[in-house]
């Protein structure tokens, strides 16, 4: 028999903080999916890189803010959508460089984002400029 | 709250150990920061870091290690990264940073690697 869909959600203050709350969150929703300790490890640090992209970046760090994360675990997978609407970013202008270069840059640009890609099977991002951001991204369940 | 961190510093044989305790995240990045630019401040620049109570690191974390690498090895040390545990290791491992940073298994590795003059690329 399927399994149901379940859908959760988690609004918090736009703060580093929170981060902690929000890899909590995610954490027991990676549990519940049946996940090891390393890919709940994983699946929580895929949503605080993004979070914290959001809090830094798309807030500048305006706590008046909130974060907005939904997400949907159904028997196959995990899909898990962050919405702002603060300044919008464009993903595809963020050039890759490789550590060394990062390094002689000073610089940690990209690096969440590399992350989120290299953990998550799907990464979408869809940008509204002036309204919102909205970021969806998917983890297939091992089964 | 799983945010907790924590930074415990000693100093020994002329390497200062830095030992790291709990979540570094966006949020506790800062105080791993203060504590490395002060010792690179006052000029000493052998640091090790204890990573086993390490139990979680993002992209904010790594780029302390990453903002500081090069600076403190053109002024003749080094950031040795000693006995971090498998599940932040993999962080660690996607970005590449064991090709570019001596990790090592424990602090006494880390320390003797100071003492020989190991793991610091010309």
């Amino acid at each position: 028999m399927a399994e149901m869909e379940k859908t959760f959600a988690l609004h918090v203050p736009s703060s580093t903080e929170n981060l902690a709350m929000i890899r909590d969150f995610v954490s027991k929703l990676g549990e519940m999916a049946g996940m090891d300790e390393r890919e709940v490890m994983k699946l929580g640090l895929a949503v605080d890189e993004a979070c914290a992209n959001v809090i830094e970046h798309a807030y500048g760090m305006d706590h008046s803010k909130e974060v907005k994360i939904r997400a949907l675990l159904d028997a196959d997978k995990i899909e898990i959508v962050i919405v702002d609407n603060g300044q919008s970013f464009n993903p595809g202008g963020v050039r890759q460089l490789n550590l060394e270069e990062l390094v002689a840059q000073r610089k940690n640009g990209g690096l969440g984002l590399r992350l989120i890609k290299s953990i998550m099977d799907d990464v979408h991002y869809q940008i509204v400029p002036g309204e919102k951001n909205e970021l969806r991204m998917v983890k297939r369940l091992k089964r | 709250m799983p945010n907790a961190f924590g930074v415990e510093r000693t100093e020994k044989d002329g390497v200062v150990l830095l030992a790291l305790d709990g979540y570094l995240d966006a949020h506790t990045a800062p105080q791993f920061e203060k504590a490395i630019q002060e010792e690179h401040t006052a000029g000493r620049n052998r640091i090790a870091v204890d990573c086993q109570k390490l139990t979680y690191i993002s992209s904010a974390g790594l780029g302390v290690f990453m903002s500081f690498i090069e600076e403190i090895r053109a002024a003749g040390g080094d950031i040795k990264l000693a006995g971090v545990v498998p599940k932040v290791y993999q962080v660690f491992e996607v970005l590449g940073f064991p090709a570019l940073f001596d990790m090592v298994s424990t602090v006494d590795d880390a320390m003797s690697h100071f003492a020989q003059g190991i793991g610091t690329p010309e």
